[in-house]
């Protein structure tokens, strides 16, 4: 258990170090800003319109796509470490389960979803 | 008990001075490699052949005022660069860069935490890795911004998997999750896995480029058509702690490359840190070559490749890993 | 107390506060990153318990994918707190709501009324045997006893992706929907990558 403490120790100094240099940061840093500077940045134009666009709904697909193979992948861990006590009867159940969802993948790209235009 | 919580907070100090050091001097290396490839010299006033250069940004960056945008999201603004810091950090935790070692009386471990499920450790850290990015988009008020984000969580999620498909293809013939114990594995030259599974090193380094956003995959924040992307509006030691993190995550895909891969702190004659060192700056190395060398991907082309090949490629290696350690153990 | 219950009140205060804040949180973005945090905090509870695969697979999977995929969502409909959430809910679902909250909430008493907690607390509770938990004896019943369940899995997560593909190819191309995102989102468009 004091493997994982270690974990949690190096996480808490890693955050405790990065607000530490902000901290400093602020001691030393000069305060001075006007309307001029809170502009977003869009090229030294006036910003057009609202910042937070509607971007392309492909985006939503891919992530929706992706979850279902995580958890594919995620399955193949165990699976991997206990092959060499599992053998043959582990491959054949593998081949099997992703077969089947190669064939997801598959007919997400026969259907022109994997395509980006 | 105190001794132990003791030791093990000191080398954690050591390990994070150690990893920020080296995050700051990969700038330096970067610089100067890139200029040496383009027959420029690079920084050289600050120091001896600008070795004192990451020092004096990183001293100007604390000067500068920290700007604020009005139309961002403040809290979150604020919170990004520590989100996309930490578990670029993380990945250290488990990453054995040296052989245990006495010190002081003290037998150390050369790893912070040999945890027994390491491997699967680092796969959740990278897939945290994501959000700092997000964040910092979603946060700026600026579109470039935005798109910077979008853009990088939709390509680190796609590299993702096969990523974790060619950790897989180690672990067929590593049968543990240790990454102690995987290191222990590749004890001499031939025994390292990049010989036994080179088209999975070749696919872990695709994705890990893909992972940290670098070129030729730099599309979140290329700085021709979205001015720098995600970080467009940050400034001061926000900014600083992005292009930290940015090098942490080089590093970090290093490090567990050269420990899956190329054996980790194992060598002759030098002392194992050494070793370990020499090989993650080799990664390093051939990170920033790259960037002098290729042009950078068009987006569809990003997103057809790590679906429509390396996926497919990456589940068939697996596949085909598996029978020939299958195949092997039958003869043996 | 030893340093196991202090971390586990830790991650165990984390995870409610993180769970608390995300359904009182007004923007949307905010509840995901708490949930986040709780999922996390969660993670250790089961590392606690020695669950160590699960731990995994609950930061990979929900911390890692699945939150992603609402944070699309989320900046796809783009919801940042300021929307109008609509008329107020009728009685009958009003009823639904308080009479499902009650009962959980009576569940959730009964549950922790069974739980041996003073065992727990003080650490009496036996000690896991060697390997429990681990990824190897998942694997190993994953792969003998609880094979079809997890065959299953895979003709689940396959009509999962047929589902996808069907949400997404239900909107040609032509769609009045779309032109209009389009138009919204201006010249932008073309930078996201259509």
């Amino acid at each position: 258990m004091s493997e994982y403490l270690s974990v949690l120790i190096f996480a808490v100094t890693g955050a405790a170090i990065v607000l530490f240099t902000f901290f400093i940061s602020k001691l030393i840093r000069p305060h001075n800003p006007y309307p001029e500077k809170g502009v977003t940045y869009e090229c030294a134009e006036d910003a057009i319109g609202d910042s937070w666009i509607r971007f392309n709904p492909r985006f939503y697909i891919f992530a929706l796509i992706f979850v279902i193979f995580d958890v594919e992948v995620i399955f193949l861990f165990p699976w991997a470490v206990a092959f060499g006590e599992l053998g043959l009867f582990a491959l054949v159940e593998m081949v099997i389960f992703i077969l089947i969802l190669f064939f997801g993948l598959f007919y997400a790209w026969k259907k022109g979803v994997l395509k980006w235009v | 008990m105190l001794e132990i919580i003791i030791i093990g907070t000191l080398k954690v100090i050591a390990v994070v001075v150690v990893v920020l050091t080296c995050c700051a001097y990969s700038t330096l290396l970067e610089r100067k490699v890139l200029a040496y490839m383009q027959h420029r010299l690079g920084p050289i006033y600050a120091g001896p052949w600008g070795l004192m250069q990451p020092i004096a940004d990183g001293i100007k960056l604390m000067f500068k005022e920290d700007i604020v945008p009005d139309r961002s999201e403040r809290l979150m603004f604020m919170l990004a660069p520590i989100v996309s810091f930490i578990p670029a950090l993380l990945v250290f935790a488990v990453v054995p860069f040296s052989s245990d070692f006495s010190m002081f009386g003290y037998e150390i471990k050369g790893v912070l935490s040999d945890l027994n499920i390491g491997v699967l450790y680092i796969f959740a850290i990278t897939s945290l890795s994501v959000y700092g990015l997000v964040l910092a988009g979603w946060s700026s008020g600026s579109k470039y911004s935005l798109l910077g984000g979008i853009r990088s969580s939709a390509q680190m999620i796609s590299y993702e998997l096969s990523y974790g498909l060619s950790i897989v293809g180690v672990i067929l013939f590593a049968n543990t999750l240790s990454m102690t114990e995987i290191v222990n594995q590749q004890a001499s030259f031939w025994d390292m896995f990049i010989f036994r599974q080179p088209l999975a090193f070749l696919l872990f380094l695709t994705c890990g480029i893909a992972e940290t956003n670098r070129l030729p995959f730099d599309l979140p924040e290329c700085e021709s058509e979205l001015a720098a992307g995600y970080h467009t509006e940050y400034s001061s030691m926000r900014f600083a702690t992005f292009f930290v993190a940015e090098y942490g995550y080089m590093l970090a895909v290093s490090s567990v490359a050269t420990t899956l891969f190329l054996g980790g702190w194992q060598g002759p004659f030098l002392p194992p840190v050494i070793w370990f060192l020499i090989k993650v700056f080799g990664f390093m190395f051939f990170y920033i070559w790259l960037r002098a060398t290729f042009p950078r991907f068009r987006y569809d082309q990003l997103m057809a490749f790590g679906w429509k090949v390396l996926f497919p490629l990456a589940l068939a290696n697996t596949m085909g890993t598996a029978l020939w350690v299958l195949l092997t153990d039958s003869v043996n | 107390m030893n340093l196991d219950t202090v971390i586990f009140i830790v991650s165990a205060v984390v995870a409610v506060f993180g769970a608390t804040m995300m359904i009182a949180q007004r923007n949307p973005v905010a509840s995901v990153l708490y949930l986040i945090l709780s999922l996390v905090a969660q993670a250790v509870c089961y590392v606690q318990l020695s669950a160590l695969f699960l731990g995994a697979i609950l930061v990979v999977v929900y911390a890692g994918a699945i939150m992603v995929l609402f944070l699309f969502v989320i900046m796809l409909l783009n919801l940042r707190g300021s929307e109008d959430l609509g008329q107020p809910p009728k009685a009958l679902s009003r009823f639904t709501k308080y009479t499902i909250g009650i009962l959980m909430t009576l569940e959730l008493v009964f549950i922790i009324k069974g739980a041996p907690l003073k065992a727990m607390a003080t650490g009496l509770i036996g000690k896991a045997p060697d390997g429990f938990g681990s990824v190897e004896q998942v694997a190993r019943l994953m792969f003998t006893d609880y094979l079809y369940p997890f065959e299953l899995t895979g003709v689940l997560l396959l009509i999962a992706v047929v589902g996808a593909v069907v949400v997404a190819k239900s909107r040609k191309p032509g769609d009045p929907e779309e032109t209009q995102t389009e138009e919204t989102a201006g010249t932008n468009t073309n930078e996201a990558g259509s």
